[in-house]
């Protein structure tokens, strides 16, 4: 009664050679990763130092280390975050929660969506056409990081509202029935059980507006700049493109600088990826439904 | 006993032509029928006959579907629900009790209190806490949860979530309580447990008990309406229509069992 059928044998072939089949998909994936971060670690740690993350480049950038970059780049992030998140979440709050269903809204989902794919030099002339020209905010860190913000927050739009679309309807209707009112209900059960997701989209997009070049290249980062900025209004160095300049702008120059500067970024972002992978599990830690 | 018969007479909400349709596709209506005050008022028929719709449209949730359209007046205490300067105010008389439980994800005692404080109502700590007992305690729920108030309340089982619901709807004072075919989900003893609960709620508020279990109108509904297919078919005493003196023969059909 309970023996194989020549069809249970033949399935589970057919299972085996599947799992070998995504298995060494995985695996082939995995392969460039791990050399990428080996070829990172072996020929860029030599360069890491504290003088290295906490002071000045010398000698026409050959030398020294790279702290005004490091440091611009974190003011880009921090300042672009504080204008991408609040307008992405409100814009996402009211496509999930008050838009209406129609087709203007469909469309407006879809154009996100898209925006969310547009090349980063697209996204770098705008910044310079609007925030550095038009709003004369100059080459300056305001003008890169608005540029970036504008960069991330199609992703931030489109992630914030999955989650938001990801609470069950009805704990909306449960709340509606009682008399709440809908930014009631956005802000006791809403907000509350998407936050996790948000978050996710939030710190991928750090990592991207960390990485990129392009935007910011014209708008607000400068090649070399020996001083820290005072505000917004100044230009500053950052990571992404001092590693463009020294990798491929600057003779002469030690091989292990250029990894050790790659390396520093990669672990930024590793950094940021890992605390958005704990973050969430300890909110998603306990399953709420 | 002049007193009581007056009261009993009492009506709490009158429909009037009440038709709902969606996008175009009508799902009930007209439907004509006046609830009284404390009586347990039954809605029975198969699925896709319109009961939820009718629900809904008692507590203007239409207007958070933006295709569903009623047309036709309900009448609530005499006014008309689309006069109420507030329809918050309006959703805070009515209790909802869903065919699938619903424990938000907050702690038990955050469920329940929910309402009061959204409303702003919650008074002091002592008032909220004592609300909060005496809320799950008439849903026959207190001593399963009184150690663990601070639990998540959508973790609970489901026929707990379900008397959950109902010590939150409770905790809004309401005054008319619509319960949607809330045995779906739920146990024959703990079905029962709340059956008593409701009965003793009569004498406080109006209930609309929406069911697909025939039995279940029987035992508790004063009155009760047959809908089919988005008809009200029949309105009667349930004692007359279970006694096989319905007058329609569809009515005595559904009752006895020969379909849906
Ligand atoms: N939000 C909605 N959008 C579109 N159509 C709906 C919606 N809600 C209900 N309907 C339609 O209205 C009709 C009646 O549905 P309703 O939920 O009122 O029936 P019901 O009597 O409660 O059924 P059940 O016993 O299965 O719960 C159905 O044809 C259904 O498809
Ligand atoms: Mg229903």
């Amino acid at each position: 009664m309970f023996e194989a059928a020549p069809i249970n044998l033949q399935n589970e072939q057919v299972q085996n050679r599947f799992r070998l089949m995504f298995g060494g998909m995985m695996v082939i994936l995995i392969i460039p990763v791990v050399i990428i971060l080996a070829t990172l670690v072996i020929k860029g740690w030599p360069a890491i130092s504290w003088t290295f993350l906490f002071t000045d480049p010398t000698n026409g950038m050959t030398a020294g280390g790279i702290f005004p970059a490091l440091f611009g780049t974190i003011w880009l992030v921090v300042v672009s975050l504080l204008a991408s998140v609040p307008l992405g979440v409100a814009a996402a709050v009211y496509l999930s929660e008050y838009a209406p269903d129609n087709m203007l809204t469909r469309m407006i989902n879809l154009a996100t969506i898209n925006l969310a794919g547009v090349p980063s030099i697209v996204h770098a002339l705008f910044g310079v056409g609007a925030f550095v020209i038009f709003f004369r905010f100059g080459t300056s860190i305001l003008a890169a990081s608005l540029t970036l913000a504008i960069m991330t927050l199609p992703v931030i739009i489109v992630s914030s509202w999955e989650s938001m679309q990801a609470v069950p309807r009805a704990f909306r209707e449960a709340c509606w029935n009682m008399g709440a009112t809908r930014w009631q209900t956005i802000r006791t059960v809403v907000l509350p059980n998407a936050i996790p997701g948000i978050l996710t989209g939030v710190i991928l997009q750090v990592s991207r507006a960390a990485g990129e070049t392009a935007p910011i290249m014209f708008t607000g980062a400068a090649m070399f700049l020996p001083f820290l900025p005072n505000s917004v209004f100044d230009q500053t160095m950052a990571l992404a493109l001092h590693l463009f300049v020294v990798a491929t702008q600057v003779p002469d120059i030690p091989e292990s600088l250029p990894f050790g500067v790659a390396l520093v970024l990669v672990g930024i972002v590793l950094i940021m990826n890992t605390l958005a992978i704990w973050f969430r599990m300890r909110l998603r830690g306990k399953k709420k439904w | 006993m002049v007193n009581s018969t007056v009261s009993r007479a009492k009506i709490k909400i009158e429909v009037k032509d009440l038709s709902i349709a969606y996008g175009g596709h009508k799902a009930l209506g007209p439907v004509n029928l006046d609830i009284r005050e404390s009586e347990i008022f039954g809605v029975i028929g198969p699925a896709n006959s319109g009961k939820t719709s009718f629900l809904n449209a008692i507590n203007r949730m239409d207007m958070m579907r933006t295709n569903m359209n009623v047309t036709g007046n309900i009448r609530i205490d005499d006014i008309d629900t689309r006069n109420w300067r507030n329809v918050y105010a309006l959703r805070r008389k009515i209790g909802v009790v869903f065919p699938l439980p619903v424990g938000l994800p907050l702690s038990v005692y955050d469920n329940v209190a929910l309402a009061p404080r959204l409303a702003g109502t919650a008074g002091t700590q002592a008032q909220l806490d004592e609300l909060v007992e005496r809320c799950l305690r008439r849903a026959a729920l207190w001593d399963e949860v009184k150690d663990r108030l601070g639990h998540l309340g959508s973790l609970l089982s489901g026929g707990q979530q379900q008397r959950l619901t109902i010590a939150r709807a409770l905790s809004q004072s309401p005054e008319i309580l619509m319960l949607d075919e809330f045995s779906i989900a739920v146990d024959p003893v703990t079905t029962m447990r709340i059956e008593d609960v409701l009965k003793e709620l009569k004498s406080e508020m109006t209930i609309i008990l929406v069911t697909n279990l025939v039995q279940q109108a029987n035992r508790l509904a004063d009155r009760t309406a047959f809908f089919l297919n988005g008809e009200c078919v029949e309105i009667g005493e349930t004692e007359q229509l279970f006694n096989g003196q319905a007058k329609d023969q569809r009515t005595n059909d559904y009752i006895g069992g020969k379909f849906g």
